[in-house]
């Protein structure tokens, strides 16, 4: 049971760490800030979300698993409030703006 | 298990170091302010590994402090310097789009 959680924590958290490699690339890459922004959140959600979840099975289970959930859900929290706020702020005027019919 | 940690937290810090490029090379402020919005999330994920690997239980409420602090950060950017660097924007202006004029 503990070699099979072990494995469990070692897959997760192998995980997120692809994940932050593939955001941190795409932040470098990406050619525009909105693409950028897209990167960023994908690391910030399943990378970080990868991580806590594979330390969820080494920290004792009442408390320290709520904490890091908690952690979790204030990243995930600020991650979308931090993506729509900078995604207006850096909205090209609305010359190409493809959801809007009404202006 | 404690190595695997740190090696996670390791790679992890090395992969958002590598993000801070977009710091120097970033065209507006903007992608800068993506390079430390990763550099948060990473920060939390970094010291939820450490924390876990030391079995130190206050590292996770820094983790805590960082994530609620990158998203202050943000808000404040957003609401601070996005809008009046948004106003001279319509630089993109001239730029002959071949389906824009529609609507």
């Amino acid at each position: 049971m503990s070699l099979a959680l072990s494995v469990f924590t070692i897959v997760c958290v192998f995980l997120g760490a692809v994940f932050f490699l593939a955001g941190t690339l795409g932040l470098l890459r990406f050619p525009d800030t909105l693409t950028r922004l897209h990167a960023l959140t994908k690391a910030d959600n399943l990378g970080l979300g990868l991580v806590v979840l594979g330390l969820l099975p080494q920290v004792d289970w009442p408390l320290g698993a709520l904490k890091l959930i908690a952690v979790w859900l204030l990243a995930l929290l600020a991650g979308a409030t931090v993506g729509q706020v900078l995604g207006g702020a850096v909205r090209p005027p609305p010359v190409s703006g493809a959801g809007e019919s009404t202006p | 298990m404690t190595e695997f940690l740190l090696g996670a937290a390791l790679f992890v810090l090395g992969t958002v170091a590598l993000g801070l490029i977009r710091i120097l090379r970033g065209p507006n402020d903007a992608d800068r302010m993506l390079a430390a919005q990763l550099l948060g999330t990473g920060g939390v994920a970094v010291l939820l590994l450490l924390g876990v690997a030391s079995g130190l239980g206050a590292v996770g409420d820094l983790a805590l402090m960082l994530a609620l602090l990158a998203a202050f950060a943000s808000v404040a950017f957003v609401t601070g310097v996005a809008r009046p660097q948004h106003q001279p924007k319509p630089v993109r202006d001239p730029d002959p789009l071949p389906r824009g004029d529609q609507a």
